[in-house]
Protein backbone atom coordinates (compact mmCIF):
# COMPACT_ATOMS: atom_id res chain seq x y z
CA UNK A 1 0.00 0.00 0.00
CA UNK A 2 1.31 3.43 -0.94
CA UNK A 3 0.63 6.13 1.61
CA UNK A 4 1.36 9.76 0.74
CA UNK A 5 1.64 12.46 3.39
CA UNK A 6 1.19 15.87 1.84
CA UNK A 7 4.19 18.09 2.39
CA UNK A 8 3.53 21.75 2.90
CA UNK A 9 4.73 24.49 5.15
CA UNK A 10 2.79 23.35 8.19
CA UNK A 11 4.77 21.97 11.10
CA UNK A 12 4.59 18.65 12.88
CA UNK A 13 4.61 16.55 9.71
CA UNK A 14 7.47 14.49 11.11
CA UNK A 15 5.32 13.24 14.01
CA UNK A 16 2.76 11.86 11.56
CA UNK A 17 5.50 9.97 9.71
CA UNK A 18 6.82 8.54 12.98
CA UNK A 19 3.32 7.45 14.00
CA UNK A 20 2.87 5.64 10.69
CA UNK A 21 6.31 4.10 11.14
CA UNK A 22 5.18 2.69 14.50
CA UNK A 23 2.32 1.03 12.62
CA UNK A 24 4.81 -0.46 10.19
CA UNK A 25 3.91 1.88 7.33
CA UNK A 26 6.61 3.65 5.37
CA UNK A 27 4.81 6.71 4.04
CA UNK A 28 6.11 9.15 1.47
CA UNK A 29 6.27 12.83 2.34
CA UNK A 30 5.55 14.62 -0.91
CA UNK A 31 4.08 17.67 -2.63
CA UNK A 32 4.36 16.10 -6.07
CA UNK A 33 0.96 16.05 -7.76
CA UNK A 34 1.57 12.75 -9.53
CA UNK A 35 2.86 10.98 -6.42
CA UNK A 36 -0.17 12.12 -4.47
CA UNK A 37 -2.57 11.10 -7.24
CA UNK A 38 -1.03 7.63 -7.43
CA UNK A 39 -1.08 6.91 -3.69
CA UNK A 40 -3.60 4.45 -2.20
CA UNK A 41 -4.16 6.66 0.83
CA UNK A 42 -3.42 10.32 1.37
CA UNK A 43 -2.86 12.02 4.71
CA UNK A 44 -3.07 15.80 4.96
CA UNK A 45 -1.57 16.85 8.30
CA UNK A 46 -1.19 20.33 9.54
CA UNK A 47 -0.52 22.87 12.15
CA UNK A 48 -0.10 26.53 11.49
CA UNK A 49 -2.11 29.39 10.11
CA UNK A 50 -4.93 28.88 7.60
CA UNK A 51 -4.29 31.69 5.08
CA UNK A 52 -0.56 30.93 4.87
CA UNK A 53 -1.28 27.24 4.37
CA UNK A 54 -3.90 27.93 1.66
CA UNK A 55 -1.47 30.21 -0.12
CA UNK A 56 1.09 27.44 -0.23
CA UNK A 57 -1.46 24.89 -1.45
CA UNK A 58 -2.33 27.25 -4.31
CA UNK A 59 1.31 27.77 -5.23
CA UNK A 60 1.73 24.01 -5.51
CA UNK A 61 -1.64 23.63 -7.29
CA UNK A 62 -2.69 21.30 -4.49
CA UNK A 63 -5.88 23.33 -4.02
CA UNK A 64 -7.09 22.00 -7.38
CA UNK A 65 -5.78 18.46 -6.97
CA UNK A 66 -7.15 17.64 -3.51
CA UNK A 67 -10.90 18.00 -4.28
CA UNK A 68 -10.41 15.77 -7.35
CA UNK A 69 -8.82 12.88 -5.46
CA UNK A 70 -10.78 9.63 -5.32
CA UNK A 71 -8.74 7.57 -2.85
CA UNK A 72 -9.25 7.70 0.95
CA UNK A 73 -8.07 11.05 2.18
CA UNK A 74 -7.49 12.05 5.82
CA UNK A 75 -7.19 15.70 6.88
CA UNK A 76 -5.79 16.23 10.36
CA UNK A 77 -6.02 19.34 12.58
CA UNK A 78 -5.44 22.31 10.25
CA UNK A 79 -5.86 19.71 7.51
CA UNK A 80 -9.46 19.24 8.66
CA UNK A 81 -10.14 22.96 8.75
CA UNK A 82 -8.72 23.52 5.26
CA UNK A 83 -11.20 20.98 3.86
CA UNK A 84 -14.09 23.23 4.99
CA UNK A 85 -15.78 26.11 3.21
CA UNK A 86 -14.19 29.07 4.95
CA UNK A 87 -12.05 29.81 8.00
CA UNK A 88 -12.28 32.82 10.26
CA UNK A 89 -8.53 32.53 10.68
CA UNK A 90 -7.21 35.17 8.29
CA UNK A 91 -10.70 35.30 6.67
CA UNK A 92 -9.63 32.44 4.40
CA UNK A 93 -11.66 30.69 1.70
CA UNK A 94 -10.74 27.00 1.99
CA UNK A 95 -11.13 23.88 -0.17
CA UNK A 96 -14.90 23.58 0.26
CA UNK A 97 -15.24 19.81 0.56
CA UNK A 98 -17.20 20.00 3.81
CA UNK A 99 -19.93 22.66 3.65
CA UNK A 100 -19.21 24.05 7.12
CA UNK A 101 -17.45 27.06 8.55
CA UNK A 102 -14.34 27.18 10.71
CA UNK A 103 -14.80 29.53 13.63
CA UNK A 104 -12.71 30.83 16.50
CA UNK A 105 -13.52 29.71 20.04
CA UNK A 106 -14.99 32.67 21.86
CA UNK A 107 -15.90 31.91 25.49
CA UNK A 108 -18.64 34.09 26.93
CA UNK A 109 -16.41 34.89 29.86
CA UNK A 110 -12.79 34.74 28.65
CA UNK A 111 -11.60 33.32 31.96
CA UNK A 112 -14.04 30.40 32.13
CA UNK A 113 -12.43 28.65 29.19
CA UNK A 114 -8.85 28.87 28.03
CA UNK A 115 -8.13 29.30 24.33
CA UNK A 116 -6.38 27.41 22.74
CA UNK A 117 -8.24 24.26 23.71
CA UNK A 118 -5.23 22.21 24.84
CA UNK A 119 -5.30 18.70 26.21
CA UNK A 120 -7.21 15.44 26.18
CA UNK A 121 -10.94 15.51 25.50
CA UNK A 122 -13.34 12.71 24.62
CA UNK A 123 -15.26 11.81 21.47
CA UNK A 124 -19.08 11.71 21.51
CA UNK A 125 -21.74 10.38 19.11
CA UNK A 126 -19.25 8.23 17.24
CA UNK A 127 -20.51 6.85 13.97
CA UNK A 128 -18.10 5.68 11.29
CA UNK A 129 -15.92 2.70 10.36
CA UNK A 130 -13.05 5.11 10.99
CA UNK A 131 -13.92 4.93 14.69
CA UNK A 132 -14.40 1.20 14.95
CA UNK A 133 -13.33 -0.24 18.30
CA UNK A 134 -13.70 3.11 20.09
CA UNK A 135 -16.40 4.45 22.38
CA UNK A 136 -17.18 7.64 24.29
CA UNK A 137 -14.35 6.90 26.71
CA UNK A 138 -11.93 7.52 23.83
CA UNK A 139 -9.75 10.54 24.57
CA UNK A 140 -7.79 12.37 21.91
CA UNK A 141 -5.25 15.18 22.15
CA UNK A 142 -6.30 18.66 21.03
CA UNK A 143 -4.37 21.88 20.43
CA UNK A 144 -6.43 24.43 18.55
CA UNK A 145 -8.13 27.83 18.71
CA UNK A 146 -10.44 27.35 15.71
CA UNK A 147 -13.05 24.62 15.27
CA UNK A 148 -15.27 23.14 12.55
CA UNK A 149 -19.00 23.55 13.12
CA UNK A 150 -21.17 20.50 13.60
CA UNK A 151 -22.90 19.55 10.33
CA UNK A 152 -24.39 16.69 8.32
CA UNK A 153 -20.97 15.14 7.83
CA UNK A 154 -19.99 15.11 11.50
CA UNK A 155 -19.10 11.55 12.61
CA UNK A 156 -18.01 12.43 16.16
CA UNK A 157 -18.35 15.48 18.34
CA UNK A 158 -16.28 16.90 21.16
CA UNK A 159 -17.55 19.41 23.67
CA UNK A 160 -15.46 22.47 24.51
CA UNK A 161 -17.34 25.73 25.08
CA UNK A 162 -19.78 24.19 22.55
CA UNK A 163 -20.02 20.92 20.62
CA UNK A 164 -17.82 20.96 17.51
CA UNK A 165 -16.92 18.48 14.75
CA UNK A 166 -14.26 16.19 16.20
CA UNK A 167 -14.34 14.11 13.03
CA UNK A 168 -16.10 14.43 9.68
CA UNK A 169 -16.68 12.17 6.71
CA UNK A 170 -17.96 12.74 3.18
CA UNK A 171 -17.36 10.30 0.30
CA UNK A 172 -13.63 9.49 0.34
CA UNK A 173 -12.78 12.43 2.60
CA UNK A 174 -12.21 11.97 6.32
CA UNK A 175 -11.08 14.65 8.73
CA UNK A 176 -10.12 14.98 12.38
CA UNK A 177 -9.42 18.02 14.55
CA UNK A 178 -7.32 16.29 17.23
CA UNK A 179 -3.89 14.84 16.59
CA UNK A 180 -4.11 11.06 16.05
CA UNK A 181 -0.33 10.87 15.98
CA UNK A 182 -0.22 12.21 19.56
CA UNK A 183 -3.34 10.54 20.94
CA UNK A 184 -1.87 7.37 22.39
CA UNK A 185 -3.53 4.06 21.60
CA UNK A 186 -6.79 5.75 20.54
CA UNK A 187 -4.94 7.76 17.91
CA UNK A 188 -3.11 4.68 16.70
CA UNK A 189 -6.42 2.87 16.35
CA UNK A 190 -7.89 5.70 14.25
CA UNK A 191 -4.84 5.76 11.96
CA UNK A 192 -4.98 1.97 11.67
CA UNK A 193 -8.71 2.11 10.89
CA UNK A 194 -8.06 4.73 8.20
CA UNK A 195 -5.35 2.62 6.61
CA UNK A 196 -7.62 -0.42 6.50
CA UNK A 197 -10.72 1.36 5.11
CA UNK B 1 -14.93 16.94 28.79
CA UNK B 2 -11.46 18.47 28.77
CA UNK B 3 -9.40 16.62 31.37
CA UNK B 4 -6.70 17.83 33.74
CA UNK B 5 -3.23 16.84 32.60
CA UNK B 6 -0.54 15.01 34.58
CA UNK B 7 2.95 15.72 33.31
CA UNK B 8 6.13 13.96 34.48
CA UNK B 9 9.27 16.02 33.98
CA UNK B 10 12.63 14.45 33.06
CA UNK B 11 15.89 16.28 33.68
CA UNK B 12 18.40 15.59 30.92
CA UNK B 13 22.16 16.04 30.82
CA UNK B 14 24.26 14.98 27.83
CA UNK B 15 21.34 12.97 26.51
CA UNK B 16 20.78 11.04 29.77
CA UNK B 17 18.29 11.41 32.61
CA UNK B 18 19.92 13.05 35.60
CA UNK B 19 18.00 12.51 38.79
CA UNK B 20 18.01 8.92 39.92
CA UNK B 21 14.96 6.95 38.96
CA UNK B 22 13.49 3.93 40.61
CA UNK B 23 11.79 1.78 38.03
CA UNK B 24 12.37 -1.93 38.29
CA UNK B 25 11.37 -2.44 34.69
CA UNK B 26 14.07 -0.06 33.44
CA UNK B 27 17.00 -1.83 31.89
CA UNK B 28 18.97 1.38 31.66
CA UNK B 29 18.00 3.88 34.37
CA UNK B 30 19.64 6.73 32.50
CA UNK B 31 17.88 6.22 29.20
CA UNK B 32 15.30 8.98 28.73
CA UNK B 33 13.66 7.19 25.82
CA UNK B 34 12.94 4.08 27.84
CA UNK B 35 11.59 6.14 30.72
CA UNK B 36 9.46 8.25 28.39
CA UNK B 37 7.97 5.09 26.91
CA UNK B 38 7.05 3.77 30.36
CA UNK B 39 5.35 7.04 31.35
CA UNK B 40 3.50 7.18 28.07
CA UNK B 41 2.30 3.57 28.47
CA UNK B 42 1.25 4.29 32.06
CA UNK B 43 -1.05 7.08 30.96
CA UNK B 44 0.96 10.27 31.48
CA UNK B 45 -0.77 12.98 29.44
CA UNK B 46 2.36 14.74 28.29
CA UNK B 47 6.07 14.80 29.09
CA UNK B 48 8.53 17.61 29.64
CA UNK B 49 12.25 17.21 29.01
CA UNK B 50 14.37 19.79 30.75
CA UNK B 51 17.90 19.87 29.36
CA UNK B 52 20.58 21.06 31.77
CA UNK B 53 23.56 20.28 29.56
CA UNK B 54 26.03 23.13 29.54
CA UNK B 55 28.43 22.00 26.81
CA UNK B 56 28.90 23.31 23.28
CA UNK B 57 27.48 20.09 21.78
CA UNK B 58 24.27 20.69 23.67
CA UNK B 59 22.07 21.51 20.70
CA UNK B 60 23.10 18.50 18.64
CA UNK B 61 22.79 15.97 21.48
CA UNK B 62 19.39 17.34 22.43
CA UNK B 63 18.07 17.26 18.86
CA UNK B 64 19.19 13.64 18.54
CA UNK B 65 17.40 12.75 21.75
CA UNK B 66 14.24 14.55 20.63
CA UNK B 67 14.14 12.48 17.45
CA UNK B 68 14.52 9.23 19.41
CA UNK B 69 11.73 10.23 21.79
CA UNK B 70 9.44 11.33 18.96
CA UNK B 71 9.90 7.98 17.25
CA UNK B 72 9.17 6.05 20.43
CA UNK B 73 6.17 7.71 22.08
CA UNK B 74 2.65 8.62 20.98
CA UNK B 75 1.86 11.48 23.38
CA UNK B 76 2.94 15.12 23.17
CA UNK B 77 6.17 16.31 24.71
CA UNK B 78 7.83 19.64 25.45
CA UNK B 79 11.54 20.38 25.41
CA UNK B 80 13.14 23.16 27.44
CA UNK B 81 16.41 24.30 28.95
CA UNK B 82 18.63 27.00 27.55
CA UNK B 83 16.59 27.63 24.41
CA UNK B 84 17.36 31.17 23.33
CA UNK B 85 16.91 31.63 19.57
CA UNK B 86 14.32 31.08 16.86
CA UNK B 87 16.88 28.78 15.23
CA UNK B 88 17.02 26.57 18.37
CA UNK B 89 13.24 26.21 18.22
CA UNK B 90 13.27 25.38 14.53
CA UNK B 91 15.78 22.57 15.08
CA UNK B 92 13.92 21.05 18.03
CA UNK B 93 10.48 21.19 16.41
CA UNK B 94 12.00 19.82 13.22
CA UNK B 95 13.47 16.96 15.24
CA UNK B 96 9.98 16.06 16.46
CA UNK B 97 9.27 18.05 19.63
CA UNK B 98 5.64 19.18 19.95
CA UNK B 99 6.37 22.24 22.03
CA UNK B 100 9.38 24.07 23.36
CA UNK B 101 9.65 26.03 26.56
CA UNK B 102 11.67 29.18 27.09
CA UNK B 103 12.48 30.91 30.34
CA UNK B 104 15.51 33.15 30.96
CA UNK B 105 15.83 34.08 27.28
CA UNK B 106 12.28 35.44 27.25
CA UNK B 107 12.92 37.55 30.35
CA UNK B 108 16.06 38.93 28.73
CA UNK B 109 14.35 39.59 25.41
CA UNK B 110 10.52 39.46 25.65
CA UNK B 111 10.15 40.05 21.89
CA UNK B 112 11.43 36.51 21.42
CA UNK B 113 7.97 35.27 22.43
CA UNK B 114 6.30 37.30 19.66
CA UNK B 115 8.86 36.12 17.12
CA UNK B 116 8.54 32.46 18.04
CA UNK B 117 4.75 32.55 18.18
CA UNK B 118 4.60 34.23 14.77
CA UNK B 119 7.00 31.76 13.23
CA UNK B 120 5.75 28.49 14.73
CA UNK B 121 2.33 29.25 16.21
CA UNK B 122 1.39 29.96 19.83
CA UNK B 123 0.40 26.35 20.42
CA UNK B 124 4.02 25.19 20.58
CA UNK B 125 5.47 28.02 22.67
CA UNK B 126 5.44 27.42 26.41
CA UNK B 127 6.87 30.13 28.62
CA UNK B 128 8.29 28.83 31.89
CA UNK B 129 8.14 31.24 34.81
CA UNK B 130 10.09 30.59 38.01
CA UNK B 131 8.57 32.59 40.82
CA UNK B 132 9.63 33.29 44.40
CA UNK B 133 7.78 35.24 47.04
CA UNK B 134 9.95 37.94 48.58
CA UNK B 135 8.38 39.78 51.53
CA UNK B 136 4.89 39.15 50.23
CA UNK B 137 5.59 40.06 46.60
CA UNK B 138 6.00 37.48 43.83
CA UNK B 139 9.08 38.07 41.71
CA UNK B 140 10.25 36.28 38.58
CA UNK B 141 13.59 34.49 38.96
CA UNK B 142 15.82 33.21 36.16
CA UNK B 143 18.72 30.80 35.71
CA UNK B 144 17.04 27.90 37.46
CA UNK B 145 15.53 30.18 40.07
CA UNK B 146 18.87 31.49 41.28
CA UNK B 147 18.77 34.97 39.80
CA UNK B 148 16.10 37.39 41.03
CA UNK B 149 14.67 39.96 38.63
CA UNK B 150 12.61 43.08 39.24
CA UNK B 151 9.69 41.64 37.28
CA UNK B 152 6.56 40.92 39.24
CA UNK B 153 5.23 37.47 38.41
CA UNK B 154 1.64 38.57 37.73
CA UNK B 155 2.70 41.37 35.37
CA UNK B 156 5.16 39.16 33.53
CA UNK B 157 2.60 36.36 33.11
CA UNK B 158 0.12 38.83 31.64
CA UNK B 159 2.75 40.16 29.23
CA UNK B 160 3.74 36.64 28.19
CA UNK B 161 0.08 35.85 27.47
CA UNK B 162 -0.33 39.01 25.40
CA UNK B 163 2.85 38.39 23.43
CA UNK B 164 1.47 35.10 22.18
CA UNK B 165 2.65 32.27 24.43
CA UNK B 166 0.43 29.20 24.22
CA UNK B 167 0.85 28.04 27.81
CA UNK B 168 2.59 29.03 31.03
CA UNK B 169 4.63 26.61 33.10
CA UNK B 170 4.67 28.14 36.56
CA UNK B 171 7.24 26.83 39.05
CA UNK B 172 7.21 28.07 42.60
CA UNK B 173 10.80 28.13 43.82
CA UNK B 174 9.46 28.40 47.38
CA UNK B 175 7.67 25.08 47.01
CA UNK B 176 10.00 23.22 44.65
CA UNK B 177 11.61 20.24 46.36
CA UNK B 178 9.64 20.67 49.59
CA UNK B 179 6.92 18.10 48.88
CA UNK B 180 4.58 20.31 50.88
CA UNK B 181 2.12 20.98 48.07
CA UNK B 182 1.88 23.27 45.05
CA UNK B 183 1.75 27.07 45.33
CA UNK B 184 -2.02 27.17 44.94
CA UNK B 185 -2.49 30.85 45.64
CA UNK B 186 -0.28 32.27 42.90
CA UNK B 187 -1.33 29.50 40.50
CA UNK B 188 -5.01 30.38 40.97
CA UNK B 189 -4.25 34.08 40.65
CA UNK B 190 -2.52 33.58 37.29
CA UNK B 191 -5.00 31.04 36.00
CA UNK B 192 -7.90 33.40 36.73
CA UNK B 193 -6.37 36.36 34.97
CA UNK B 194 -4.89 34.65 31.88
CA UNK B 195 -6.60 33.36 28.75
CA UNK B 196 -4.06 30.54 28.26
CA UNK B 197 -3.56 27.32 30.28
CA UNK B 198 -1.35 27.27 33.36
CA UNK B 199 0.77 24.23 34.23
CA UNK B 200 1.62 24.18 37.95
CA UNK B 201 4.97 22.88 39.09
CA UNK B 202 6.93 22.57 42.35
CA UNK B 203 5.96 21.03 45.64
CA UNK B 204 4.07 17.86 44.75
CA UNK B 205 4.35 15.33 47.55
CA UNK B 206 1.00 13.57 47.90
CA UNK B 207 -2.03 12.81 45.78
CA UNK B 208 -4.21 15.37 47.62
CA UNK B 209 -1.66 18.03 46.60
CA UNK B 210 -2.70 17.41 43.00
CA UNK B 211 -6.37 17.63 43.90
CA UNK B 212 -5.70 20.94 45.64
CA UNK B 213 -3.82 22.47 42.72
CA UNK B 214 -6.66 21.57 40.33
CA UNK B 215 -9.37 22.88 42.65
CA UNK B 216 -7.96 25.73 44.78
CA UNK B 217 -5.07 26.35 42.36
CA UNK B 218 -7.29 26.30 39.24
CA UNK B 219 -4.41 24.72 37.32
CA UNK B 220 -5.00 23.20 33.89
CA UNK B 221 -2.13 20.74 34.29
CA UNK B 222 0.31 19.68 37.00
CA UNK B 223 3.94 18.77 36.58
CA UNK B 224 6.21 16.81 38.91
CA UNK B 225 9.48 14.90 38.76
CA UNK B 226 10.85 12.94 41.70
CA UNK B 227 7.57 11.59 43.09
CA UNK B 228 7.00 9.92 39.73
CA UNK B 229 10.60 8.82 39.17
CA UNK B 230 10.80 7.20 42.60
CA UNK B 231 7.40 5.62 42.22
CA UNK B 232 6.15 7.35 45.35
CA UNK B 233 3.02 8.11 43.37
CA UNK B 234 2.43 5.98 40.27
CA UNK B 235 0.74 7.92 37.45
CA UNK B 236 -2.20 5.50 36.98
CA UNK B 237 -3.00 5.54 40.71
CA UNK B 238 -2.88 9.33 40.82
CA UNK B 239 -5.22 9.69 37.86
CA UNK B 240 -7.69 7.19 39.31
CA UNK B 241 -7.61 9.04 42.64
CA UNK B 242 -8.32 12.37 40.95
CA UNK B 243 -11.15 10.87 38.94
CA UNK B 244 -12.68 9.44 42.15
CA UNK B 245 -12.37 12.89 43.72
CA UNK B 246 -14.40 14.39 40.88
CA UNK B 247 -11.55 15.82 38.84
CA UNK B 248 -11.77 14.65 35.22
CA UNK B 249 -8.71 12.75 34.00
CA UNK B 250 -7.97 10.57 31.01
CA UNK B 251 -8.02 6.96 32.19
Amino acid sequence: MKVAVIKYNAGNVQSVLYALERLGVEAELTDDLENISNADKVIFPGQGEASTAMKYLKEKKLDRLIPELKQDFFGVCLGQQLLCEHSEEGDTPCLGIFPVLVKKFVPENPFDFKVPHIGWNNLQNLKSPLLEGLDEAAFVYYVHSFYCEVGDHTIAKTDYILPFSALMHKDNFYAMQAHPEKSGLVGERILKNFLSL
Amino acid sequence: MLTKRIIPCLDIKDGRTVKGVNFVQLRDAGDPVELAKIYSDEGADELVFLDITATVDKRKTLAELVTKVAKAINIPFTVGGGISTVEDVKILLGAGADKISINSAAVKNPKLIDEMAAEFGSQCIVVAIDTRNVDGIDFVHTHGGRKPTLLKTQAWAKEVNERGAGEILLTSMDHDGTKSGFANEITAELSSMLSIPVIASGGAGTMPHFKDVFTFGKADAALAASIFHFKEIPVPQLKQYLQDEGIPTRL
